[in-house]
């Protein structure tokens, strides 16, 4: 079962975690990403993620199969927030599990590295001192010039 | 004769030229590469989005010289930053 969902609801976790495993899974893994305090020590208040929602879920399912196909996990569940965020909030949750540990562990870390370079999303931080600023990203493959002429 | 093609913006680029979503008129045979050229021909705020920037045609990542049919939506997309 594969699962991939952009979502404006707060995301439980556990609940994630609870639509992996099977009986012949010996391994289970949940990888959570949460707001943080602060960036490049600077105090961060909060944090709103904007999404091409209508391009970022899809983009995410295809992440999730890819992974399912080339690391060997059939059980895969990936859930991303938007919208305002506060502190400790949960901004994404990958679940994953498998008959042993390594495909779950390389399963969970393609989906969240894949996220970071291609699915269009962003995230700006609010900082304490009332000012605020989008995160610096990285551009996407498969744009740019041309499919001969490398990235802009 | 001329094509119409939606262009949307997001996140930086979205407060850039303060709007998400505008119709570009282009000619027939336009590449994507011509409608960031014809969008930052029309000066402020527009000439502030890159000469060469990441973009999407109908939901799939794309290159600057892919031409564009009537109706195509066209997102420009700051380098991104899920997770």
């Amino acid at each position: 079962m594969i699962e991939a969902e952009v979502t404006t609801d707060v995301i439980d976790p556990t609940e994630v975690l609870s639509r992996v495993g099977d009986d012949a899974h010996g391994a289970a893994l949940l990888f959570v990403g949460v707001v943080r305090d602060h960036a490049d020590g600077r105090p961060v208040t909060g944090m709103r993620y904007d999404a091409y929602v209508e391009m970022a879920q899809p983009e995410l399912a295809r992440i999730a199969d890819e992974a399912a196909a080339r690391l060997g996990t059939d059980a895969l569940v990936v859930v991303h927030r938007t919208g305002e965020l506060d502190i400790g909030e949960v901004s994404v949750a990958i679940a994953a599990s498998s008959p042993h540990r390594a495909e779950s562990f390389d399963a969970t870390r393609y989906v969240i590295e894949e996220i970071k370079k291609r699915v269009p999303i962003w995230k700006k931080e609010h900082y304490a001192d009332g000012r605020d600023g989008w995160v610096a990203g990285v551009v996407p493959p498969g744009t740019g010039l041309s499919a001969s002429g490398g990235a802009p | 004769m001329s094509i119409s093609v939606n262009a949307l913006f997001f996140a930086a680029y979205r407060d850039l030229v303060g709007t998400g979503e505008i119709a570009v008129e282009l000619s027939p045979g336009a590449t994507v590469g011509d409608l960031v050229q014809a969008l930052r021909a029309r000066g402020a705020p527009f000439d502030g989005l890159p000469e060469q920037p990441a973009v999407a045609v109908n939901r799939t990542y794309a290159f600057l010289d892919e031409p564009l049919a009537a109706d195509d939506e066209v997102a420009f997309i700051p380098p991104v930053a899920g997770g």
